[in-house]
């Protein structure tokens, strides 16, 4: 009997293919859709339910943001404490999900051939900022990191109002006046102000940094 | 453990994984039918003769998957995992951190302790808190200052006895606390082309380096006129404001005219970060104790 279910199975391809998606989707029903549904995972709070002060990232952090994935920083940085102390000792607070609810796509990152970056913002200047991107050996002269000198050249900006709209349609609460004072937040900018206001930014929503 | 918006989503973790548990038992039970005589054939032939037995799985196999069946229900059962449950053992990771933070306190917090009781100059003479001190200005400070502290441009050299904001035990703690920010504005505009290189050439003469007498006599006159207020009358800097001394040979940003001259011109800010709330108190009393020491050697008294 259930010798010929099992091969009527294997037998009718539509049937093996619709039967193997529900097999195969069971580990991310349980283990990711739940997610989408929980406090700590959507909201900006901390895990004892304490608001956390997240924002959605203003326009030239948003700007920033986006050089930062376009030269790949996520591939030698992760931007994700454990709760180890190894790790809090020398990066601060651990991470915690609902600081990253306005990060679209996070990024946490795999591998850290450099420092984690998730808590960065004010640790340095920004003068140390711009020298240590211009050329890290300046200031830490046994640094490995290439040098991104093309970063001084000027923002581009004329898509920074589409980005911002498509942002707000996935929940981040843009109003109308923020996107329209957009661009002019801009003008005159340089990428490299735009990457060092986004790593200036990092991890300052948990004020009891430790 | 998990902090549903709703109920549902509880019971819709329960349903799935007890579901799927079920599922797996059912599919390994009813394909064990193990039926004494001939073993049937399982139907397909290739090439003419070649065809194949119907067995069920090796018994050690099939006690694997059952013994993994097994192991998910203890370990549902010990664990956070099943909905919202908290798991027999009560762990959670913060948890762990937790446990891994006391134990680390306990251990060290009684050596940082005996540090704190100490007067910064008597820590700086000890040899052990100096290798704790170094250890911590490598992992918070070298980044800016150097591993060896000698600064770079525009990060101060700490090493040498020039200090912005004064070298004093309790100067240094309250700038690593507190961080420091300072600000010259820019002259440009004000004193015009010539002015700022006048000023630059009265500024090179202070310390004795090469200068156009010319340009300085007439360069002291602006510097009375524009500079005293924070680098004093005889350049001897303020350190409340942390305007440097201009006599003393040491240079934050360099010595060359071009590079006075720029800073003249277009000012300097220069932020150094507070680390008060990331750090401590007990570890920025070691910090300020090796920091002390790498100007102030016990040798040298």
């Amino acid at each position: 009997m259930a010798q010929s279910k099992h091969e009527f199975i294997e037998r009718s391809v539509g049937w093996l293919i619709v039967l193997s998606l529900l097999t195969v989707s069971v580990g991310g029903l349980v283990e990711i859709v739940p997610l989408f549904f929980q406090k700590t995972t959507t909201t900006a709070i901390d895990r004892t339910g304490k608001p956390l002060n997240v924002k959605p990232y203003e326009p030239l952090r948003l700007a920033g943001r986006d050089i930062y994935v376009r030269e790949g920083c996520y591939n030698c940085h992760s931007q994700m404490i454990r709760p180890f102390r190894a790790e809090t000792e020398r990066y601060g607070h651990y991470s915690v999900a609902g600081e990253y609810i306005y990060d679209r796509p996070f990024q946490w990152g795999s591998k850290r051939t450099g420092p984690d970056l998730a808590r960065v913002g004010g640790r340095y200047s920004d003068e140390w900022q711009r020298v240590h991107l211009m050329n890290p050996r300046d200031v830490v002269p046994e640094s490995n990191m290439p040098a991104f000198p093309w970063l001084q050249r000027p923002l581009k900006s004329d898509d920074i109002e589409a980005k911002m709209r498509a942002l707000r349609t996935l929940g981040h609460p843009y109003t109308d006046e923020e996107i329209a004072g957009a661009r002019a937040a801009l003008e005159g900018k340089s990428e490299l102000d735009a990457v060092v206001a986004y790593l200036q930014g990092l991890g300052t929503a948990l004020s009891n940094f430790k | 453990m998990a902090d549903f918006i709703n109920g549902f989503w509880n019971a819709y973790v329960m349903g799935l994984v007890g579901l799927s548990l079920l599922f797996c038992l059912f599919v390994l039970v009813s394909n064990n039918k193990r039926e004494k005589g001939p073993v049937e054939l399982h139907g397909h032939v290739w090439d003419e003769t070649l065809a194949e037995y119907n067995n069920p799985l090796p018994r050690w196999w099939l006690f694997l998957f059952l013994g993994t069946v097994i192991f998910a229900v203890v370990y549902l059962v010990m664990y956070p995992g099943f909905g919202n449950t908290k798991g027999a053992l009560g762990w959670s990771s913060v948890g762990q951190y937790e446990t891994e933070m006391r134990a680390a306190n306990e251990r060290y917090a009684p050596i940082f302790a005996k540090y704190q009781g100490m007067d910064v100059a008597a820590v700086a003479a000890d040899e052990e808190a100096r290798g704790a001190g170094k250890r911590l200005f490598v992992t918070y400070c070298a980044q800016c200052h150097g591993a060896d502290a000698r600064g770079a441009k525009g990060f101060p050299n700490l090493t040498d006895t020039a200090w912005n904001w004064g070298g004093e035990a309790d100067t240094i703690k309250t700038t690593i606390t507190g961080g420091r920010m300072g600000m010259m504005p820019p002259f440009g505009p004000s004193l015009g082309a010539e002015g700022v290189k006048d000023v630059a050439n009265y500024v090179r003469s202070l310390s004795g380096l090469a200068h156009d007498s010319l340009r300085a006599q007439r360069g002291a006159e602006v510097f009375q006129q524009n500079c005293v207020a924070c680098h004093g009358p005889e350049a001897k800097g303020t350190q409340a404001m942390g305007a440097p001394n201009l006599t003393d040979g040491d240079w934050l940003y360099g010595s060359s005219e071009a590079t006075i001259m720029e800073t003249v011109d277009k000012g300097r800010t220069n932020r150094m970060p507070g680390f008060g709330e990331f750090l401590g108190e007990a570890k920025i009393h070691l910090l300020a104790s090796y920091v002390y020491g790498l100007s102030n050697k016990p040798a040298a008294k």
